[in-house]
């Protein structure tokens, strides 16, 4: 540390993949790097976005898709973000109520783990209810802009659910999640870690999908920064993300998992049980109260292997998303503007990389014709079910 | 002026809530509702149909209302901020205080201006109220443990009451330090004397 250090004010939601960041501060990574970082705890998307966006954050823990509407100004004030560093790649899973769990599994003519078997499942269970006059189920997910909300309608969409019409979607904070489940005010949510395992935990909730079983690779939270600041403070913006990248290779050595998810479980950082956390970061999570461990790599990524470098085809894929569903019309301004969002150029500056030593990477989703990030308008007539246009 | 604007207010704390809606009232806006239940919040907003929203920034469910800017089959009203971009000084001083407000479309802004502003003075107002209190709560504890200490010197040294408080006063002046920290390490001093 010297005298010199720089102040900034970063917001962020108690999520496992906050990891990078509050490794990196708590292990003194941004110390040495010269800053002296106040890691502010936030209970809203909504107000992490807005304090980013008025200057009362310089730098802040963001949904991806936030990152982006806010870029084009949809459903709020325009600011335009940038995004130097990914924080999570995946991390999220679908949980269900036992009851329709069950439910699904009858319906489920091949195996449930396949989801495009599930999304047929639910079709069928959705068509039931319609038949026998009930109220339509109702899913939970985080915010209008999040991959929980696209993850579930991609999900559905693909088996014959139309999820404006068939089912119910509400916004539910993720601390509440749990207790909505329990109360039945929702019958299912898709939402990051560790609430699924919370969930899982109390006997409330069985896990069907893990993210990475419907999109196996998709951007879920970025770093942001005002563009603005990005442009005018580039050195601290370099600094940063040099101090977040030692934190996220350090985070996804698995035999430093254990001190990871002790920095991540103190009451004033995450403050979720140890071994929870310690799931997440395995990809280990039970899937049902005295079930089997299932265990899988991808289920969230933080660090190592060029997962931090912000890709442009996952923004692609964010806002074809928020074309499908009718949240802003296609435009070629607004798809490149969505692209520039996330800024390899800033992450490779700051780690002193040549764009050339890294694999461009892919959307693999479990459904529909390959994404063409090139090409969006040809990509979303595919779809039998959207708001388009 | 709109007086027969609806307005809601959500906030768990009854006490802030009970407070705003006076102001509003005394400002003459008669159909305030105020929910302080979370679950199926987006039903009981409907339900009421308001025409301005206040929800304090610290609630996790101000992402619940974010949903009513989506335009649904279920939701034929958009709601938008009430704050724009032109209108920074106006957020800044909102988020200070602590509260948010959305309006339904269409409701010109300058319109309700006012509204905001006594919900930000308000919401102030409720905060120097809290400082207050825990201040008043901290001077009562600090109380106690002068007290305590002046009774545990007044039995070890044998002194009266003014004696033991003149000699904590004395201590705290000699080490610059507030009577009742040194009150506090005479307690502890005598725990562990104990």
């Amino acid at each position: 540390m010297s005298a010199t250090d720089h102040r900034l004010r970063i917001g962020y939601i108690p999520l496992v993949d906050a990891t990078a960041l509050i490794v990196a501060v708590d292990k003194n990574f941004t110390a040495d790097e010269g800053l002296d970082v106040d890691l502010v705890r936030e209970v809203s998307w909504s107000n992490v976005r807005d304090k980013l966006n008025i200057g009362l954050f310089h730098a802040a823990h963001l949904l991806a898709p936030v990152a982006i509407a806010s870029s084009l100004g949809i459903g709020h004030v325009r600011v335009p973000i940038a995004a130097p560093f990914v924080l999570g790649v995946n991390g999220n899973a679908i949980t269900l109520t036992a009851g329709l769990h069950r439910l699904l599994s009858d319906a489920c003519e091949g195996d449930l783990s396949d989801p495009m078997e599930s999304a047929k499942a639910l079709a069928r269970v959705v068509q039931k209810r319609k038949q026998q006059g009930r109220d339509p189920l109702t899913f939970g997910m985080t915010f209008p802009f999040s991959n929980h909300n696209y993850q579930l309608r991609f999900w559905m969409a693909a088996g014959g659910v139309d999820p404006d019409e068939d089912v119910r979607l509400v916004v539910l904070p993720p601390p509440y999640m749990v207790e909505s489940l329990a109360s039945g005010h929702v019958d299912g949510f898709c939402v990051g870690a560790p609430w699924n395992s919370v969930a899982v935990d109390l006997g409330i909730g069985r896990i069907l999908h893990f993210g990475c079983d419907l999109v196996a690779r998709l951007s879920e939270k970025v770093l942001a920064v005002r563009q603005s600041y990005a442009l005018d403070q580039p050195d601290i913006v370099s600094r940063l993300v040099r101090a977040l990248a030692r934190a996220a290779d350090f985070s996804a050595v698995e035999d430093n998992h254990d001190e990871v998810a002790a920095i991540l479980s103190a009451p004033h950082r995450i403050g979720v049980a140890r071994d929870i956390i310690r799931g997440a970061l395995d990809g280990r999570l039970r899937t049902a109260r005295g079930g089997p461990v299932r265990t899988d790599k991808r289920y969230m990524l933080i660090g190592g292997g060029g997962v931090p470098r912000p890709d442009p085809v996952h923004a692609a894929w964010i806002y074809a998303q928020m074309v499908r569903w009718g949240q802003t019309p296609l435009s070629d301004d607004a798809m490149r503007d969505a692209r520039a969002v996330y800024r390899p150029d800033l992450y490779d500056a700051a780690l002193g990389l040549s764009d050339d030593d890294i694999p461009t990477d892919s959307i693999e989703a479990f459904a529909g014709p390959a994404f063409d990030a090139q090409n969006i308008a040809a990509y979303l007539p595919a779809w039998n079910i959207g708001r388009q246009g | 002026m709109d007086h027969g604007l609806k307005i809601v207010i959500v906030d768990e704390s009854a006490i802030r809530a009970a407070i705003l809606e006076e102001g509003l009232r005394e400002a003459g806006f008669t159909q305030v509702v105020r929910i302080a239940e979370m679950n199926n919040l987006l039903a009981r907003v409907y339900a009421v149909d308001p025409d301005v929203i206040l929800i304090d920034l610290e609630n996790p469910s101000r992402d619940v209302l974010e949903q009513m800017f989506q335009v649904s089959r279920a939701v034929r009203r958009p709601i938008a901020m009430f704050v724009d971009q032109s209108d920074t000084a106006s957020i800044q001083a909102s988020v200070d205080a602590g509260v948010s407000a959305y309006i339904v479309d269409g409701l010109k802004k300058e319109r309700i201006k006012h509204i905001l502003d006594m919900c930000i003075s308000r919401f102030n107002a409720f905060s120097r109220l809290q400082g207050e209190l825990d201040v008043a709560k901290s001077a009562l504890e600090e109380r106690k443990v002068i007290d305590r200490a002046k009774g545990i010197l007044m039995k070890a040294k044998n002194l009266n009451e003014e004696a033991a408080y003149a000699l904590l006063r004395k201590t705290a002046m000699n080490e610059n330090k507030k009577i009742a920290e040194i009150a506090q390490s005479v307690l502890t001093a005598a725990e562990l004397f104990k």
